[in-house]
């Protein structure tokens, strides 16, 4: 089951290439099917392939009638005349043992060097595993920001009366149920470490924040009191949990050890706060409020204060997440009967409104902040969709029954 | 341009932890018990009988559901009377207990939501207790949007989503 990486050469090249504004010059990149295990080559390059186009960041060159498999093969030339500038071409092979290994180059076919060169081998259940792994050291090395192919998610997937809390790849495959119940299981938070997920069940007959260990699926009820316990954030020391308790009135944000110990109330409003999010940083905390009249995003300090409104824009704002760079902030905007995915930035306060509209709602960011999860809807089912943070390129991703809700990206492992 | 710098060694082991197969879900013992659950089962003397006007269906107390306008949750004018009518019989029958489940449409966050429809079932609790039921009779529960009662985008799905039901205990 060990994923294993052996550096085959490094070099100390780089593509010169400079990204000015995510998406607005996408890198060529010709991907070679892998030569070796031909059907796990194929197999391995659509996981590379549907990855790197995600983000936006590349645009895929026709390889047809050339493949080259090592870097002794290649004619730089061939490329440069299909506008190429990177070229990752390999061989995979399965072992006696079962095991998976491929083989791959990354070059530069302007300079004619070698980016990187790695041997990734996995068990026979880890092929996808495998080409995220690739897919990852190829974004890495042609943008300088880290890869997110192999990070998860985790959402809630309904079917009529059964609710389940998924975790998943970033790409949708490779389901794994953390917990099914007959009562309804929202707002899944991961912990920073990746190692637990907290959430709001049902199963006590009202709303109770549960932690869960994704390695021992041990539980705790960290939140029960009367009325409504809901929307877990941890703070990215791993430290803290914000909880949303009606307990002394309306819903209001507390803080509190992810054991449930030590709650103190940081809103007085009366109105209802929610959906608390950490900064990246630690200091402050947004969160949705109708203290204004209509729900909108607002931010505090971690130890409570003076709370800030951050949106004035017409309809209601809600499900503001902060960006891991923290440098801007996701939400989701709700006009003119349509749910919209957004971002603000902070420094200039601009706001971007990235989708088209329809039933979007939850967004998240992935750990490397260039790409924004969330819950939409197409064909009358919910399903996950991913855009590209400069909004450029979308994804949807269907489960394969029911209705995928609350979606939420996990950290880099 | 950054540079390649990752410990190898580290992501084999963290990429191991990441792949792992999902083991199977513990049994884990049942969460904290729930307050809410002693109140489902009802004492046996409050056993519906022939008499009891909560099962006359021409009773203003037939009427179980309060409805709202959008992000609203006061109890409208139209409701009060019913509202009224169930305080006074719980008043004058103690042993009755009721739980109140408020709901939204699915216009807002779901956690969002989960706060409209507790503010909902408090909204009702109050005039409950305003009207003479005893706290103790009371219990409140918001499904947000969660539990919708009609499914669909529209006003007519919406407008039966968002209420508050009165659920007695049997």
């Amino acid at each position: 089951m060990i994923l294993m990486l052996a550096q085959a050469s490094v070099t100390n090249a780089a593509l010169d290439i400079e990204i000015i504004g995510a998406g607005e010059h996408q890198i060529p990149v010709s991907l070679v099917p892998m030569g070796g295990d031909l059907q796990l080559g194929q197999q391995i390059n659509e996981v590379i392939s549907s990855d790197l186009q995600r983000t936006g960041l590349f645009r895929m060159v026709d390889t047809t009638g050339k493949s080259p498999h090592e870097t002794a093969e290649v004619n730089y030339a061939d490329w440069q005349v299909r506008g190429a500038v990177a070229l990752a071409i390999g061989a995979v092979s399965k072992q006696p043992n079962g095991r998976i290994e491929a083989r791959f180059h990354l070059l530069d076919v302007i300079k004619k060097t070698e980016l990187a060169g790695q041997a990734v081998s996995g068990g026979d259940a880890q092929l996808r595993a495998v080409g995220h792994r690739i897919a990852d050291l190829i974004y890495e090395k042609l943008t300088g920001d880290k890869g997110v192919f192999s990070t998860r998610i985790a959402y809630v997937n309904r079917q009529t009366k059964l609710f389940s809390l998924i975790v998943a790849d970033s790409d949708g495959y490779n389901e794994q149920i953390v917990l099914k119940s007959k009562e309804p299981i929202m707002s899944p938070s991961w912990s920073p470490d990746g190692s637990h997920l907290a959430y709001v069940s049902f199963e006590t007959g009202h709303a109770a924040v549960v932690v869960q260990s994704l390695f021992t699926n041990a539980r705790r009820v960290v939140a029960n009191f009367r009325g409504s316990n809901s929307a877990p954030a941890w703070s990215s020391d791993g430290k803290q949990l914000a909880v949303v308790l009606t307990r002394d009135g309306s819903s209001q944000i507390y803080l509190m050890s992810p054991e449930g110990n030590g709650i103190h109330r940081i809103t007085f409003s009366g109105a209802i706060d929610t959906e608390p999010s950490f900064s990246p940083d630690g200091k402050s905390i947004l969160f949705t409020s109708d203290r204004g009249g209509s729900p909108q995003i607002y931010q505090i300090p971690v130890e409570g204060g003076a709370a800030q409104r951050l949106t004035f824009a017409a309809g209601n704002c809600f499900s503001p997440r902060y960006s891991p760079d923290g440098k801007s902030y996701t939400f989701a905007h709700l006009t003119g009967g349509r749910f919209y995915i957004a971002v603000q930035d902070f420094q200039t306060g601009q706001m971007q409104t990235l989708t088209e509209g329809g039933w979007e709602k939850k967004p998240s960011f992935a750990p490397n902040s260039k790409i924004i999860l969330f819950a939409s809807e197409a064909r009358g089912r919910g399903i996950l969709a991913t855009v590209s943070s400069d909004g450029r390129v979308q994804q949807h991703m269907f489960t394969k029954n029911g209705d995928a809700r609350e979606p939420v990206w996990g950290p880099q492992p | 341009m950054k540079k390649l710098v990752i410990s190898i060694v580290l992501l084999n082991l963290l990429a191991a932890c990441a792949s792992q197969k999902p083991k199977e879900m513990a049994a884990a013992p049942a969460p904290v018990p729930a307050p809410v659950a002693a109140v489902v089962t009802a004492p046996a003397m409050a056993a519906p009988t022939a008499m009891d006007p909560l099962n006359d269906p021409k009773s203003i107390l037939a009427g179980r559901s309060v409805y709202y306008p959008f992000d609203i949750s006061a109890v409208q004018d139209a409701d009060k009377p019913l509202v009224q009518a169930h305080a006074k019989y719980l008043s004058e029958n103690a042993a009755r207990k009721v739980r109140l489940e408020g709901n939204c449409d699915e216009r807002g966050s779901n956690e969002y939501n989960l706060g409209l429809g507790q503010r909902r079932a408090d909204g009702v609790e109050k005039l409950l207790e305003l009207g003479g039921a005893q706290a103790s009779q009371l219990t409140t529960v918001s499904y947000g949007e969660e539990k919708p009662r009609a499914t669909g985008h529209d006003e007519a799905a919406w407008s039966q989503n968002r209420r508050t039901d009165l659920n007695y205990a049997q």
